[in-house]
């Protein structure tokens, strides 16, 4: 029996809005919520595991689509949705000690939720108004939460995270206008359909430009990139493990690859200023982010960097597909880009807890202060290792393995200057990791530092369980049955193109 | 904080009534009138924004506090997607109007018909009608007199 779509959106939200209730019952009531809201997250995983490998058309209602909503679940929403629980559930886990610093928890738990609720809402949507009404829901409680703090820097990072995020959402309305306005239709489908029988004209490839800018924007590709170091360290640890790891490629990388290859349909033009956006941020991104002093500054501009490289594997894949018309390079450089985003929002959301863990040990984020870390928090050291050495691309960790199909795809479809700066990258990821592991954990221990204590319990245990997925999730190209289940159906939709909208309208009986 | 005239405190005494019953009219009858949960919650909130217009922002936190307009808020969100839910239930698919179409048809135009859609109008009633009057009330607290040490979630040290 298959699980029914809306449960990933309603389960969430209404837990969501009991939280605040049994939160101002006194202290039973905070632990109660809290618990709540671990026992909500797991109950997420727990479904979206085992959706993996279904596909699934919902209609909201009853109502049939076009006139309906609908909710589709196919290889790459699935992918989605597990990597949104996955971090969620570790990000959660954390909280429940993390967050006792702050005095309004059952807020902050409600928020949390309101936000898996809403990326869940945009990887299932099946019609482009309802992905940018789950796009705000998930942008509006994530302003909210890089503000929680309260404090000048946060609210001003929070605000500067507004404004631009307003500005991107103004985009993504504008473009759902247009494209209303051209074809009648707000079912991704039967845009499609649409656009095939009559073709592009000029109002719908400006509604594709405002949708690469929108989501460009929420995806922190680099001419839009300047929200997200300032945003992502400022929020609590668990919520910048959540924005760095989830939402920015939900919101971004998978609403951008959705429109892009299954509503619109790919042109050389698109594929070339993909390409080039993930370029200029692989390597800017790379950059600045070797000046930083800041830990979680410094991983934030890493953010932009790892994107590029998931918006990289996408962009070369549909232009193989469209220049040479090889489907198997293709499928393999699209793998390379999704099982990156996979990695990437694993060991970077470990990469935050760990940086959260540093910060509430020591009290500071500067890493000049630091030094000698790894006598006083050895187990945070271990896994800030195991992490780093993933980014970095390190045998046998999961970096490596998504790098390697990157590099071999551009090989052999002869984009070597591609592959090149795959490995450039790469060597510029080496080196501020390698200055991350060298001012904070080696070196002289500072006076002042020589009595703190790392903390144990949750916050550990989702720490180590983000760094034994990141040693084993190179089994999930390695081992064929995971890939079967995981990876392929993904690749197989966006390599499936313009397809998608004949498959939803079949299987939904029309 | 002492409020306005007397002329505009025995006004707003009469009218506050009617303000609050107008935009209870809407709501239950949204699905049969122009209105519906939003419009309607937005009157209900007017009604106490005059009262704190007219009396002052203490009066109206003893009629109506904070931690109740917030507990309102969740409700009505949570009422909403109960309904949802129920259709999921009841009806076979989420948001079913499982009401209308097995167990109370009603006659169109009726007060009691179109099944779950009342429902949904109240839900949202109050949801629009507290989170209005909360952020009214925010906006007052911040502009009036705002102490830095106040806010809500201060990071203990």
């Amino acid at each position: 029996m298959n699980i029914p779509l809306p449960l990933f959106v309603v389960i969430p939200l209404i837990v969501a809005f009991l939280l605040p209730i049994i939160g101002s019952l006194g202290g039973k009531g905070k632990s109660a919520s809290t618990l709540l809201a671990n026992i909500t997250v797991l109950v997420l995983l727990a479904l979206s595991i085992l959706s993996l490998g279904k596909s699934d058309v919902y209609q909201v209602g009853k109502w049939t689509i076009p006139l309906g909503i609908n909710l589709v679940l196919d290889g790459l929403s699935v992918l989605m949705l597990v990597a949104v629980s996955v971090v969620s559930f570790a990000a959660m886990l954390f909280s429940v000690k993390y967050m006792e610093q702050y005095t309004a928890k059952p807020k902050y738990l409600s928020l949390f939720l309101l936000m898996v609720a809403g990326m869940n809402g945009v990887v299932l949507s099946g019609d482009i108004f309802n992905l940018f009404v789950f796009l705000e829901v998930a942008s509006i409680a994530s302003y909210a939460l890089v503000g929680f703090g309260c404090e000048h820097e946060e609210l001003e990072a929070s605000f500067k995270y507004m404004v631009l995020g307003e500005i991107a959402s103004i985009f993504v309305l504008f473009g759902v206008a247009l494209v209303y306005g051209n074809t009648g239709m707000l079912n991704m489908a039967y845009i499609s359909k649409s656009i095939q029988q009559n073709g592009m004209n000029p109002g719908l490839t400006f509604a594709l430009g405002l949708f690469i800018a929108g989501f460009g924007l929420k995806a922190a590709l680099v001419p839009f990139h300047a929200w997200l170091p300032d945003a992502h360290p400022s929020a609590p640890a668990p919520i910048s493990a959540m924005l760095s790891g989830v939402l920015i490629k939900t919101l971004g990388v998978y609403a951008l690859a959705r429109i892009i290859f299954n509503v619109f349909g790919l042109s050389l033009p698109v594929a070339w200023i993909l390409l080039a956006l993930a370029m200029l941020s692989m390597t800017v991104g790379a950059f600045l982010a070797i000046g930083q002093r800041d830990i979680k500054r410094l991983m934030a501009y890493s953010s932009i960097s790892q994107v590029g490289y998931i918006v990289l594997g996408i962009a070369l894949g549909g232009l193989i597909m469209v220049k040479q018309q090889n489907i198997v390079l293709a499928s393999l450089a699209i793998l390379g880009g999704l099982f990156h985003l996979l990695n990437h929002s694993v060991y970077k959301s470990l990469l935050f807890l760990t940086s959260g863990s540093i910060e509430s040990a020591t009290g500071t984020r500067d890493m000049k202060k630091m030094g000698g870390l790894t006598q006083r928090l050895p187990l945070t050291r271990a896994t800030c290792t195991i992490a780093s050495a993933s980014i970095v691309g390190i045998p046998p960790f999961s970096g490596f393995w998504s790098k390697l199909i990157l590099v071999v795809a551009a090989v052999q479809a002869h984009f070597y200057w591609i592959a090149a700066l795959i490995v450039f990258v790469s060597l510029c990821t080496l080196i501020m990791y390698l200055k991350l592991q060298r001012y904070v954990f080696l070196g002289d221990l500072p006076e002042k530092f020589k009595k703190i204590k790392e903390h144990r319990g949750t916050m550990l245990a989702s720490m180590v369980f983000l760094a034994v997925l990141c040693v084993f999730m190179g089994l999930l190209v390695i081992s064929p049955t995971l890939k079967a289940i995981v990876l392929d159906p993904a690749v197989r939709v966006l390599i499936g193109g313009l397809r998608y909208s004949k498959n939803i309208i079949t299987i939904s009986g029309m | 904080m002492k409020g306005m005239t007397v002329i505009v405190k025995t006004i707003t005494s009469w009218v506050k009534i009617l303000i609050f019953l107008f935009g209870i009219y809407i709501i239950l009858f949204g699905h049969l009138t122009p209105g519906g949960g939003f419009a309607g919650g937005v009157i209900l909130a007017s009604s106490y924004i005059l009262i704190m217009l007219a009396y002052g922002r203490d009066f109206v936190e003893e009629n109506l506090s904070l931690p109740a307009a917030s507990r309102i808020d969740c409700l009505g969100a949570f009422s909403f997607a109960m309904i949802a839910i129920l259709g999921l239930v009841f009806g076979g698919s989420f948001f079913v109007n499982f009401l209308f179409q097995k167990y109370l048809p009603g006659q169109p135009l009726n007060l009691v018909s179109a099944g779950t859609i009342p429902l949904s109008n109240i839900a949202i009633g109050l949801k629009v009608g507290a989170s209005l009057f909360l952020v009214i009330v925010s906006l007052s607290i911040c502009c009036k007199d705002f102490r830095p040490g106040t806010s809500v979630n201060k990071k203990k040290e």
